[in-house]
Formats: structure tokens, sequence, C-alpha cells
């Protein structure tokens, strides 16, 4: 690695728009995001994607922790992913397919994520502030 | 058909003369053994009834219904190497030829021929034992001709009733259960100088009168009836050789029971002194080709009235019969029984006939309890004992006869919870369930070496604890022992988060007041919670009523279904159900639904619980959609809780030629009641007008059903995966009564029912199963009943729709935007085809071929 690549942080919304313990959703150039505000106010990035249903769903899965690790689980039938890996951690008698994850922060009280720009979520928020 | 169970040459016959439980369990041992088909069984029964628990006889009038009775399957009687005959009397026998004459007038030849036609019930010689109103109390018809007799009297001298039970032993003690049960002022007349005389000493037998007299029968011991009193040829009172003469409506006669041996008697076999065919220990008579089992053999010189030395005759005989050598080991006179709501258990050497035997007792007149242990003379070995009043520790002493009990023999006798009670230890050998003869080691077996994981497996597979169930907790113990000894871990922890089950963490967050996740998980819990925790707190606080479900850190809990009040779909869309009570709906209403269904295009559906379901809606659109229902005059149908759903109902009185009591009416009181009662599963209700059933009642968590009298109330049936039919827990109830009993029994299985468990399988669960959970519904056996009304009171006092309350909340509603930073935007992955004039959901190939006809928004579809 010679250099890092360019990031252009993305706000998103306020870190008090997100419920804790919840997820909610960002769209992001046109990909669904789930962002999940944890009880410590930590904020994670993950897909919204359930591959397991194809419905845009993950935010709305219940946030909890499995073995330390924080973790949310698909509404749609409950496989569980690490949020902040991605790695799905019971896949329900299924393969195991992992999310995609970003990394998000919180800057200033506003929920920043950080996109690189070479890994397809163009820093071109469709609305936001 | 197997080849090990094909028929190797045309089988044998064997005709059984008698259809009790002892006939039963033959027929049962010998098709589980005779794989071959060697025997083909024809079992010649007088009633006209399949074989049924006489044990239980009583528990007919507690509200159960005849069927309930029934002992087993149906399976049996469909096996084709089985034919049962009921209503059929067996006239003579030939043993000559080998062939038997029935009423019928039908001849039937047998290779071998079992008596197993047991006792009738004795009627004292007294003048006026004939009377109309005097009763025996034997089978199922005695029981409902007693009723019967008692209802219409009743109604006839437009009073209470009074009645008296000659014998005071555990038949005359049923009897008078059974007249308590039917509101007769009882009254138990015992010749003994105590109540139970062949089971329990002088102590005990004060302990149990006591009781009993506190629960409204009048004991009178030594006492001689000298005559049965009538007046119109009905009876109508009582004389005694001393005391007062007693005015009586019905006089039950429940002195003992007398081998029926008329049938080997006057086929010429020995018959013993005091009645009984005369068996040795194979039970075999003095014809090698017949056998008698149960009451009606005489075995070592005694006829034997209890179940379990029957049953035990029983698989002797199947195993004689198959070329085997068992003989009868004995028979164990323990008992155990529930009289009245009185524990009473009497086992081993209880009368200390034994020489040197020590005596414990344990008597405490204050508390009802009467308990006696008989230990050898070194005070080490168990011998026998009484337990009056609680006798929680006999299925654990029970099996401890004739071996060292370890420990203070006094410890035994305080009140459960407050000594180690013997449990997995038990040598092998050690018979646990003594109607089935099980042993320790085979429970441990079916655990160890058959792969049997909890206890219905090892019901199933050892037949342990499935007839009269007393021995259930030791054989529960046992296996949970063996299955850690097996490595797998015996937890009822609720999951990785805590370790109490659900109805313990139900009692703390209760006793402690506690109202948020994070006190909760902090002081009984690790981590942060999971999909099981989590919507199991928020069922607790939402039953509990602390306030809307999405309040503060409550909305964490909820599921997607609950967190947005509707039903997702496998698209992600959810669906939206308000409540429509009891089924009935204004066309104005019906009008309103389908207008908010056509404005957002919404696929339209009538549910199985009489309601409208819409489909297809964006979570953005949810406040929009319920804006207009609400205003409607709609509410939350909390179609998507854990909760009460619908309250069936058919249409009653007021509209059908036969209902007799208004089910629409009750059914819509009920469900306004119930509405938003968070449970540990989904619960339904449904209410009949009358005995059509047109509601499906029976199908229900709590079904109603209308007779000319009041309600019946049948509870734990449900559809689903598993369906069951509910069972009738009580009978006749006025309207306030039977909101009291649902009240309670909801709310009691809401605080003790586990995760996601039913109320069916709750009920089987329940240590006791439904009699027990009758008795706290009902009698508040445990004294909980004031604490369930006023939790019910709370929730029927505090309820508020949830939606309306969120449509006035902006910080709730703003969990509905699509997008948290573009609110405005539509999610555009939703794909709908049209299909019979409404939307549904694009299937994978439809999205990818492009023949999607609605994306995104909404469009109007019309085919």
């Amino acid at each position: 690695m010679t250099a890092a690549p360019p990031t252009t942080n993305v706000r998103l919304c306020a870190l008090t728009d997100l419920v804790p313990e919840r997820g909610s959703v960002a769209l992001v150039d046109g990909t669904q995001v789930a962002l999940v505000r944890t009880h410590d106010d930590d904020v994670h990035a993950i897909s919204n994607l359930d591959p397991y249903s194809g419905a845009q769903v993950i935010a709305r899965g219940l946030v909890g922790t499995r073995g330390g690790r924080p973790t949310i689980i698909s509404p749609m039938f409950k496989q569980v992913f690490d949020l902040r890996t991605g790695e799905c951690l019971d896949p329900v008698g299924r393969e195991p397919v992992s999310l995609r994850t970003w990394p998000a922060a919180v800057v200033d009280g506003q929920v920043v994520l950080e996109a690189t720009g070479d890994d397809g979520v163009a820093p071109s928020p469709v609305g936001g502030p | 058909m197997p080849e090990d169970t094909a028929p190797t040459a045309s089988p044998q016959h064997l005709v059984i003369v008698g259809g009790g439980m002892v006939a039963r369990r033959l027929v049962d041992a010998l098709r589980e053994r005779d794989g071959q088909g060697r025997w083909a069984i024809t079992l010649i029964g007088e009633e006209p009834r399949a074989p049924y628990d006489r044990v239980a006889l009583t528990s007919y009038f507690a509200g159960r219904d005849p069927e309930d009775l029934a002992l087993g399957g149906q399976d049996l009687w469909d096996d084709p190497l089985v034919t049962l005959l009921r209503g059929v009397r067996v006239e003579s026998i030939d043993r000559t030829m080998r062939r038997v004459t029935t009423s019928t007038g039908a001849s039937l030849d047998y290779d071998a021929l079992v008596l197993a036609t047991g006792s009738f019930a004795a009627v004292p010689p007294v003048p006026g034992n004939d009377l109309r109103g005097a009763f025996v109390y034997r089978t199922i018809d005695d029981v409902a001709d007693l009723r019967a007799y008692v209802e219409s009297r009743r109604e006839e001298l437009d009073r209470p009733v009074s009645g008296a039970v000659v014998g005071g032993g555990l038949l005359g003690l049923e009897a008078a259960g059974a007249l308590r049960a039917l509101d007769v002022d009882t009254t138990v007349v015992e010749f003994a100088p105590r109540l139970m005389p062949l089971q329990v000493d002088e102590g005990g037998g004060e302990g149990l009168a006591r009781l009993i007299e506190g629960l409204g029968v009048t004991v009178r011991t030594s006492t001689a009836t000298s005559t049965v009193m009538g007046e119109r040829g009905a009876v109508c009172g009582m004389s005694f050789s001393e005391g007062p003469d007693l005015d009586v409506d019905v006089v039950i006669f429940a002195v003992g029971v007398r081998p029926r041996d008329e049938l080997a008697r006057q086929a010429g076999l020995e018959i013993g002194e005091r009645g009984g065919v005369v068996v040795d220990d194979a039970c075999a008579t003095e014809d090698p080709a017949i056998w008698a089992i149960g009451e009606v053999a005489n075995i070592g010189g005694r006829c034997l009235g209890l179940v379990a030395p029957g049953y035990t005759m029983a698989e002797i005989v199947a195993d004689r019969l198959l070329g085997g050598g068992g003989t009868f080991p004995g028979a164990d006179l323990s008992t155990k029984l529930k009289l009245l709501g009185v524990d009473v258990a009497s086992f081993g050497d209880a009368f200390a006939q034994e020489p040197g035997g020590l005596e414990v007792v344990v008597s405490d007149p204050v508390a009802g309890v009467y308990k006696k242990l008989v230990m050898s003379d070194d005070a080490r070995t168990l011998r026998g004992g009484i337990l009056v009043g609680d006798a929680s520790a006999y299925a654990a002493l029970r099996p401890m006869v004739g071996r060292e009990l370890g420990g203070d023999p006094a410890a035994y006798l305080l009140p459960e919870g407050s000594a180690p009670a013997p449990t997995g230890d038990l040598p092998e050998e050690t018979t646990v369930c003594s109607c089935n003869n099980v042993t320790a080691g085979r429970i441990r077996g079916s655990v160890s070496e058959e792969g049997c994981t909890d206890l219905a497996g090892v019901k199933a597979c050892t037949r342990a604890g499935t007839s009269c169930g007393s021995c259930l907790p030791l054989v529960k113990k046992i296996v949970a022992a063996e299955l850690t000894k097996s490595g797998v871990e015996v937890s009822t922890a609720l999951c990785e988060h805590f370790g109490l089950s659900r109805a313990e963490l139900f009692d703390v967050v209760r006793v402690q007041g506690l109202t948020t996740f994070s006190e909760i998980i902090e002081r009984h819990g690790t981590g942060r919670g999971c999909d099981i925790c989590k919507p199991v707190i928020g069922s607790i606080l939402a039953s509990l009523g602390t306030g809307h479900i999405l309040e503060g850190e409550r909305a964490a809990l909820q599921d997607t279904n609950d967190f947005v009040m509707a039903n997702l779909q496998k698209d992600g869309s959810y669906s939206v159900v308000p409540r429509i009570p009891g089924g009935e709906v204004t066309p104005e209403g019906l009008i309103a639904i389908g207008q908010v269904a056509k404005d957002f295009g919404l696929y339209t559906k009538i549910t199985g619980g009489q309601r409208v379901d819409l489909f297809g809606a964006r979570i953005d659109q949810l406040p929009s959609i319920w804006a207009r229902l609400v205003d409607a005059g709609f509410e939350s149908g909390h179609a998507y809780g854990k909760s009460l759903r619908t309250v069936k109902s058919c249409v009653g009185s007021t509209w059908c030629r036969f209902g007799v009591q208004d089910s629409v009416g009750l059914a819509i009181d009920l469900e306004l009641r119930y509405r938003g009662l968070r449970s540990p599963h989904k619960i339904k209700l449904g209410v009949s007008g009358c005995a059509r059933e047109c509601a499906e009642a029976r199908s229900k968590d709590v079904g109603v059903i209308a007779t000319d009298n009041g309600w019946n109330v049948y509870v734990g049936g449900n559809g689903g995966f598993t369906p069951r039919h509910a069972r009738l827990l009580a009978e006749d109830l006025d309207t306030e009564t039977l909101v009291r009993t649902v009240d309670r029994f909801l709310m009691y299985y809401v605080r003790t029912a586990d995760r996601l468990q039913r109320t069916a399988p709750w009920i089987e669960d329940h240590e006791g199963g439904l009699d027990v959970i009758r008795a706290v519904v009902l009698e508040d056996s445990l004294g909980i009943a004031d604490d369930l009304d006023a939790a019910m009171a709370t929730h029927v006092g505090t309820y508020r729709d949830e939606w309306a309350e969120t449509l006035a909340d902006p910080d709730k509603l703003a969990r509905f935007a699509s997008f948290v930073n573009a609110p405005d935007v539509v999610d555009d992955s939703l794909a709908y085809v049209g299909e019979r004039g409404q939307a549904r959901p694009a299937t994978p190939e439809e999205r990818s071929s492009g023949s999607v006809i609605i994306a995104g928004t909404t469009l109007e579809v019309r085919s």
C-alpha cells in the first residue's frame, strides 16, 4: 500500500436521529445501508439487503450481542450477523453469507460514512443534510 | 407389512372377558410383544364404551368429558388382530368345547380365555338400599346417572340437595368429592373409627377428617347405617345405630367391591373363600386354557383392588401366552390420591406391622399436615409411610422402601424445598413407575442408550408416568440427572444472556418492579441481549402494563412486527389488520377498510380469524394508512404481536335458529377485554352459541360454548404446527364467572409459560396438568387468584390503542421514514404484478425478465 485511497466522508444524519439498539436505513448512491446505533453510541454500517430473502430488511432486525460480539438478526429468517465485520455467525441451517460493511463514525454528533470512493458506494448521498 | 409382523400361521384366538383397564393393558402388552401375530384377540366388555380410566372417574365431575377418560388412542382397536365387542356380556363358558356364549347369542371358540371381569360395587343389606336416589360408584354410567339425578332433584325440590356417602375409604372419599363437585351438601359415614382405615393410621385419619371437614364435608366415624328412609319411592333420609337421623336426598354406597366371579363359579373353577377366581403366581387357573387377572383374580389368597397389581398380572399373562415364564412378584399396595383436593398417600409397611419398626411423625394440625415414616429399628432403612395433606414427598420416598434413606428421616417430612429429596441415586432395579412397572435403570437406559433427550421422549419410550402420573416429578429428575451425565446440559436458561427461565424472569421483573431492559440485564443477565431475550422482556413489560411498547428503551426490544405494529411479509412490505371484535363490522366500517385498500393499492384478503388483512404496505405508508383507519373508528388488531389475536364467533342466539346464548355479544366483550394482552405466544379465543360449534371454539386457546345453563369453557386448543383440541375446564358458568375464569387462566398462563409455549404444551408440562390448573383457576389453590384478578383489571383499565398513541407522537412517527437521510424517497426495491385483479409480490423470475408491473410507489391495479 503506497498511498491511502482518497476518502470523502459522507454525512448521513445526526446521531440522535438513530434509535439506540435499532437500525435505520440510509440511501447512499442508490445503495441501502443499514445504520445501527448500539447502546454505547457506536454506529455500524452494514448492507440492508438480506441475502437469504432478497428483501431490504436487515436494518429492521433486533440488535444485541452474541458471545460479546455486537450483532444484528435478520427479521426475515433470523440469520445472525456480526455488526463490525458482516460475518454470518448463525446461518440457521443455510450456507453462511457475509454482509458488506462500511466504516462509520460519529463526528461532531453527525453520523459519517467513510466512503473510500473505490468500493461501489460513491460519496454522493441522495438526500441528507 | 414388515416381515416380522406378518402372521406365521393362522393365529390362535384369545378371548378376554371384561373391558376394564386391566383388560386393555393385556391387549396392549400382547400386541406390543407379539410381533409374529401368534394371537388374535377378542375383548368382550359389557359397558357401551372402550376401556376407560376408572381411577380418574371423579374428574368427570370436575368438568371433564367422558372421552377424556379414554385410555390411549384408537390405534389399538384398529389393529386387525384385535376385535372389541362393546355392550356385550359373556353368559357362559363351555370349558370342554373351549367356547363362550354371549348375550347376543353368538358363540366364540377360544384357545385361551382370560377373565378380567373386575368387581362390582357392594351394597350393604340395609333396608331402603334400592330406593330411587341410592347409587353405587363404579362406572361412567353410575356417575352420569348420579349427576342427572342430583340435577333433576334440585330442580324438583327447588332447594340445595344434600347427600351422604356410606363408606369412608378411598372410594367413599372419591364419591364425596363427586357430590361436592355437584354442589351437594355432603356427609361421609364410616363404620370404622377413622377415615381410610385400610391406608392410614389414627393420626392420619384424624388429620384427614380435619382437612375434609374444612372443605365442607361432614364426617361421622364409628357409625353404622341401619336404614335408608324413603318417601314416594325416593331417598329422603337415613337412620343410624347411634346418633341422630340425617335428611338426605341421595345416598352413595361405597363400602367396597366384590369380585365378579359368577362366570367362573358357573364354569366350575375354584373360587376363593371370600370370592375371586383362584390363580397361581402365573395368573393361571386350574384349567390350563383359562387365566384370571385384575380384581377378579384371587392371587396369594386375596383379591387386590388396585390397578397397578392388575397391570402387572396383565403383563404376566401376555408373557406367558408367548411362552415366557413371568410370575407375580407380590403387590405394591401403595396409593397416592388427591381426594377432594387433599393429598393422601400410603406406602410400604404403613402400619409398622413388621417387628421393630420406628415411627417418625410430623403432625401439624394448623397446616393440616400429618406425615409418618416407618423406619427399620436402626432408623436407617425406610419401610413405609403415610402422608396426609402434603404428599409431595411420595414420588421420591416410595421407591426408597427397603433401602437406606441416607440422612435424617425427619428431613424428608419437612415442607418441600427445605430438604434435599432423593434424586438420581436410586438403584437401577428400583421401580419408579409402579403403574407400568418401569425401573430407574430402564429410564436411564432410555436416555443413555436409546437417545431420548427429554421427558416426553422418555414417556413415549418407557411408558413411565403415563398412567397415574404420580411418579413424573421423580422421572423428570432422573432424566435430567442422566442427561447431565451424558454431557447434555439441561438448562432452563432463556438464552446466553439470561440464566433464568421466562417464568422466573417474569417473577423477578414483577416483584422487583423493574421497567427497563438495561436494569433487568444489568441485574439478572450479561451482554446486551438478542432476538430471544429482548422480545421476551418486551412482552413481560407489556404484560405488566408499563406503557406503550415503543416508549423509550422498549422500542429496541420489539421485533420488526411489534416495532412497526404490522406484519412483515416476504418482500419486506407489511400487512395491516384492523381489529374487528367478534367479527362484527358495520357496512360503513367495511367500506372504510375497502377505501383504504383501494387508495393504497393493497391486496385484500379475509383472514382465518374473521378480519380483513391488507397486504403490500410500505413501512413509510403505515402511519397514513393507520391515520385513515383510526379515523374510521378502527384500532390495532395486534395481528403482529404475541398477544390476543381474535375472538371468533358464530351468529349466536340473535339470528341463529339453534343458538342458545348471545355468542357475538360475549365474543365482543372478551375481545375488547383481552385486546393488547401480551403473552408468551399468540392466543386466540372462540365463542359458539350452541353445541353445533360453528365458531370452532375447541380449536382455540380458550373456547367458550353456550349451553342451556350458561357457558362451558375449554382450554388448550390451537391450530398451528401441532393442532390440539381444547379440553373442558369448567361447565355451565354464568357470564361473570366465565369472565373471571378466563381472566385467571390467561393471566396464569402469561406469567408462567415458557417463551413461545402455546397453551396446550403449557398445560401438558404444568405439574399435575389441567387438574392442577383448574384448581388454581377455580378454587384458588395457590392463593394467587386475587393477584391474577388485579393484574387483569390493570390490563383492562389501562389499555390504549397503540396505533392511536403512535400517530399522536411525532418522535415515534419519525421511525417510519423509509430512509433516515432521505425521508421522502420511496423504497424502489418492492415490485408487484397483478393477479386476479390485485397486486402480489413479483417472483425473482418476473423481476429479472422485466415483467414487473408495479415498482416502488403504488399504482391502481385492475385486471
